[in-house]
């Protein structure tokens, strides 16, 4: 990166140091933290999206409709993250090429083949033609969408109860007031029931953060792959040669999680507070008696 | 000006697909000289030089991608890539999933390294890599097998102490134990395994077979393979007659 760089092997001491901590390979790893607080960034509100969206099914009055929300947040809880992980990224990528091998094939054959999966040049996803980063952020929006699916459907059930812990002689008022049930949901249930859900969704944002590392598993080039990579021992072969140090770089990740865990945990501490005001909850009566702040 | 970029996205990839067939290398990055990832944060090694040599002689316009050792047999079979150049060896096991092009190395030998040179390796824990003919091997000898996932953490074991020795392709352990300063030595007698390094492809992709034999063999013919394996694994290394 810098031009006292250029010949690592003659450096020594601190000025070494620098140039190793900066080559190109650490740059990647510097970035790979940057994918890491994406994936939090994009999967935390879709899977509050999905959680939403399962916990109003599973409440729905139409009985389809109700089937569907119980039985997604009953399977995806009930099946091991890691299981849902392996087979989510690749039954996707799988349906994917099929239906395009289907439109865009000449003579499409079954692509399941033996023990093989293959579908013409024109059906791939991403195609072998496309740029690198584009297979790259093809693997990571499939990781995304396991990591919604499956922390969606424990987002569901911690709204689900949420909205059922809201107090029943608080909707009856809003009805007695001529709401329509839409409005009550609406003005009165939703609003009220975030109180209730935010312990279970705080923990499910920390399990969030420490589950990010099973990008790693999906092939994803996140901070864990780097780490393992940059701390095994380095021989001549290598611009800057050292014995194991996997321990430092797991040791950097360590801290990392410890960061990011501790931040979310003061947020959420203030969140909880700042909802907790003017609610019917132990939580809103302390604040109520330790008076006007 | 959306439309315009649209157009010219469309364009750009209208225009690849005339271009020559794009194959998508796939290695594993962790296992030098064959194969790493370095300093720069590119595939680098043995097999990049070669598989670089080969595609242009071939006229395939050839992008690396690195995948895990454990998975890097399933993720050829169901499409991610089109070859696998990562040292791997060509076995009857392996050759009933996947074809393999000729070898672009001699067997070659694969060696126990160890703290002492009478380390016990015929009934002590001997790490190997998971899935490697060296891995086979050890589990069908007396030893007790430890198993890794990348080659890096065998040589690490046996550093720390949790396994006497560890079993791997010769060229890979030389470098760590000729720069250990004496820690890791050569132990027991070498062991030659396998039928030399292949090029592995999908059993379906015969097109591509043929053409890499035929690469390969050019390289053979002309001497520039030999040349190759000298300078990426020294002058003892064992190199086509």
């Amino acid at each position: 990166m810098f031009a006292q760089c250029a010949d690592p092997k003659a450096l020594e001491g601190l000025s070494w140091l620098m140039c190793y901590l900066t080559s190109g390979k650490h740059l990647l790893f510097y970035a790979s933290f940057g994918t890491v607080l994406l994936l939090l960034a994009v999967t935390a509100p879709l899977a509050l999206l999905f959680g939403f969206g399962g916990a109003m099914a599973s409440r729905s009055r139409i009985a389809p409709l109700r089937w569907f929300g119980k039985i997604y947040t009953a399977m995806v809880r009930g099946v091991p993250d890691i299981i849902f992980f392996l087979f989510v990224p690749i039954a996707l990528d799988q349906g994917i090429e099929f239906l395009r091998s289907r439109a865009l094939c000449d003579n499409p054959v079954s692509p399941w083949q033996g023990n093989e999966f293959n579908v013409c040049a024109a059906a791939k996803m991403p195609l072998s033609t496309s740029p690198e980063w584009v297979h790259e952020g093809y693997g990571f929006t499939l990781a995304v969408v396991a990591f919604s699916v499956v922390f969606g459907a424990f987002a569901a059930n911690v709204l689900y109860g949420a909205m059922n812990a809201v107090p029943r002689a608080q909707l009856e008022t809003a009805e007695a007031y001529g709401m329509s049930q839409r409005q009550v949901n609406r003005r009165v249930l939703i609003p009220q029931m975030w109180t209730y859900a935010l312990p279970g969704l705080s923990n499910l944002w920390m399990i969030l953060i420490k589950a990010t590392p099973l990008l790693f598993l999906l092939g994803i080039q996140d901070i864990v792959y780097w780490a393992r990579d940059l701390g095994g021992a380095k021989t001549q072969a290598f611009s800057y040669p050292h014995p194991d140090w996997r321990l430092y770089y797991f040791l950097a990740i360590l801290v990392f999680y410890l960061l990011m865990t501790w931040v979310s945990e003061r947020v959420l501490a203030r969140l909880t507070r700042r909802l907790s005001a003017g609610q019917a909850t132990m939580g809103g009566e302390a604040l109520r008696q330790a008076g006007p702040a | 000006m959306k439309k315009l970029i649209l157009a010219a996205a469309a364009l750009a990839l209208t225009a690849g697909m005339g271009m020559a067939q794009t194959i998508r290398m796939g290695t594993e990055g962790a296992y030098p000289p064959y194969n790493f990832i370095n300093d720069a944060g590119e595939v680098d090694g043995f097999e990049r030089e070669l598989g670089d040599e080969l595609c242009k002689r071939a006229k395939l316009d050839c992008t690396w991608v690195t995948n895990d050792w454990d998975s890097i047999i399933p993720n050829l079979v169901s499409g991610n890539y089109d070859t696998i150049m990562a040292g791997m060896s060509i076995t009857p096991e392996r050759e009933q999933v996947i074809a393999f092009s000729q070898n672009y190395t001699p067997p070659a030998d694969s060696a126990y390294a160890a703290l002492s040179a009478d380390a016990d390796i015929e009934a002590g824990v001997i790490a190997a890599q998971t899935g490697t003919i060296q891995a086979a091997h050890v589990a069908e000898t007396g030893a007790t097998l430890l198993e890794f996932a990348t080659g890096d953490e065998t040589i690490a074991a046996v550093k720390n102490g949790e396994a006497d020795a560890v079993f791997a392709d010769k060229d890979f352990l030389a470098p760590s134990v000729a720069e250990s300063n004496g820690e890791l030595v050569w132990a027991g007698e070498a062991v030659a395994l396998g039928g030399g390094i292949g090029i592995g492809m999908r059993q379906s992709d015969t097109d591509l077979k043929k053409t890499f034999d035929t690469a390969i063999q050019s390289m053979k013919d002309d001497g520039s393979l030999n040349e190759m394996i000298v300078k990426w694994f020294g002058e003892d290394a064992k190199v086509f007659e």
